[in-house]
């Protein structure tokens, strides 16, 4: 188990934005958290991250609690953040590097691991340019890039594929799928194709509640729908609750 | 060794924005020039090289506020702060990280103003090094509002605050006035704040008067660790997402 949350809880004032979350996550596993806006998934993540204290409750991540062992549970992950976060005066090169080296990569290493990423993601011809200067497109690209120079354990993609052309959200899906089973990934996105190409399980947030957990099949079969958009309609409607 | 890696991604991070760091460089080589010129027609000594000067560099540094104050701001509004909050760093990292690049462009601003300034007619000797050193404690303290601006406004507020922290800082200063021309309240503040005696520590430095550097430069160091404190307070309830 690479991801054990229990009872993750967030308010804000007295507003419940994330309610008594509770799952488990297998190691290698591909999870796509779904919800519309203001679910609660940035919120669920930004806790998972140690980026925002959680009211209540605890995560552990391969082993390391996020409450009482932060700094250990960081070293474990990474985030590609919902805004792209690049260093804007930096290269894309430059970029990959800072990112390796401020997880103790030695310049050496994180050379070859900013190569082997730039292959990976079509960022070599543009290794020499500065990241403002990227489209927003390629900007997501270096962002998730960036995210991979870590090598982590647990991954948190937290809508990579937003304002990525067809050619490059395709490029990023035959991406994440060769780290399927390696890397721990858990996903937030609108759009479901990608969920039905790459997610193992599907978790659908509603109001800070986890409605519904399993494969998209599991899913069809208990709500009897016949496509994932269907059913997540339905459990996300107003007064189904 | 992060906060290194850290200072370096900041460093270039400044010094490939050349607009401001010119404008930081220049205003204050042409303001020294402007006044001396003016000096040549005036009756008393204000503008003296040797007086004008050390106020210069030290109103120079007030860009040091701005720069450090506007790369926070914008790492805060870009998200990637957030993305670096995610990593294993630490508090002291992320400030070491921020005030370390910010050194040498002070350091920078002190030679140009300096050499300037010698071309303007003042001496060189031993005391000229000593003001650098005083020099360099005060730029702490300028670098120390920038991060305190920036861990509290947005990139966008931090240009307005400056503003009135450049007015502020040097009008308060003595550089261009003595506070006791004007006297009552207004001295009181400007002796309140640390600007007046940041000027007056590197005045003295310069005029060789060694005892005189101490009290004025003892309040400064005082405000820079007090700035300090705060804003590494303020950045740790950030990093922990508490506002
Ligand atoms: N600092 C905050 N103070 C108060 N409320 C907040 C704060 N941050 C987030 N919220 C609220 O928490 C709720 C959940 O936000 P969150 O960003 O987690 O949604 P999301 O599921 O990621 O939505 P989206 O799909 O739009 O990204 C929203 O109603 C939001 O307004
Ligand atoms: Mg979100």
């Amino acid at each position: 188990m690479t991801i054990e949350i229990k009872g993750l809880t967030k308010h804000y004032k007295e507003i419940v934005v994330v309610d008594q979350l509770s799952l488990c996550i297998e190691k290698g596993e591909f999870f796509a958290l779904l919800g519309q806006n203001a679910a609660g998934k940035t919120t669920t993540i930004k806790m998972l991250c140690g980026l925002l204290p959680p009211t209540d409750g605890d995560a552990i991540l391969d082993g390391e609690s996020i409450v009482y062992h932060q700094v250990a549970a960081k070293k474990k992950i990474n985030i590609s953040p919902q805004e792209t976060a690049v260093a804007p005066n930096l290269t894309v090169l430059e970029n990959l590097l800072f990112m390796g080296q401020i997880y103790g990569c030695s310049k050496i290493e994180a050379k070859k691991r900013a190569n082997a990423q730039m292959n990976l993601f079509g960022l070599t011809p543009r290794q020499s340019s500065k990241a403002k200067t990227l489209s927003g497109g390629y900007m997501r690209r270096l962002s998730v890039a960036m995210a991979m120079m870590s090598n982590p354990k647990i991954l948190f993609l937290d809508e990579p594929t937003l304002g990525m052309d067809v050619r490059a959200r395709r490029d990023l899906w035959k991406i994440l799928s060769q780290l399927k089973g390696e890397v721990t990934i858990v996903l937030t996105t609108h759009y479901l194709e990608e969920v039905e190409m790459l997610a193992d399980r599907v978790g659908i947030m509603h109001r800070g509640k986890m409605r519904a957990l399993g494969t998209i099949q599991q899913l069809m079969h208990e709500t009897k729908k016949h496509s994932l958009e269907e059913v997540f309609l339905e459990l996300t409607e107003e007064d189904s609750l | 060794m992060k906060a290194s890696v850290f200072a370096i991604r900041n460093h270039k991070e400044i010094v490939r924005d050349p607009v401001t760091l010119i404008f930081g460089m220049g205003l204050p080589v042409l303001i020294m020039a402007l006044f001396s010129v003016m000096q040549k027609n005036m009756q008393f000594g204000l503008f003296e090289i040797s007086n004008l000067a050390p106020g210069v560099i030290v109103f120079s540094f007030s860009f040091l506020t701005l720069f450090s104050g506007m790369l926070l701001g914008k790492d805060k509004s870009s998200s990637f702060l957030m993305r670096i909050f995610a990593s294993p760093m630490s508090a002291g990292d992320y400030i070491l990280g921020y005030v370390l690049p910010l050194l040498p462009i002070a350091l920078l601003q002190i030679i140009f103003c300096l050499l300037t300034a010698l071309f303007l007619g003042l001496s060189f000797n031993i005391s000229v090094l000593l003001m650098v050193g005083v020099l360099i404690v005060i730029s702490l303290l300028y670098i120390g509002f920038g991060l305190l601006f920036g861990t509290i406004f947005t990139d966008k507020q931090v240009g307005g605050i400056f503003a009135i922290f450049v007015n502020l800082s040097t009008w308060l200063s003595g550089t261009w006035f003595e506070p006791e021309m004007i006297g009552g309240t207004f001295q009181s503040i400007a002796q309140l704040l640390p600007f007046v005696h940041a000027v007056n520590a590197a005045r003295a430095a310069l005029s060789g008067a060694y005892l005189d550097v101490c009290l004025p430069l003892s309040i400064v160091i005082g405000y820079t660790v007090f700035i300090f404190i705060i804003a590494t307070l303020l950045f740790k309830r950030k990093m922990r997402g508490l506002y």
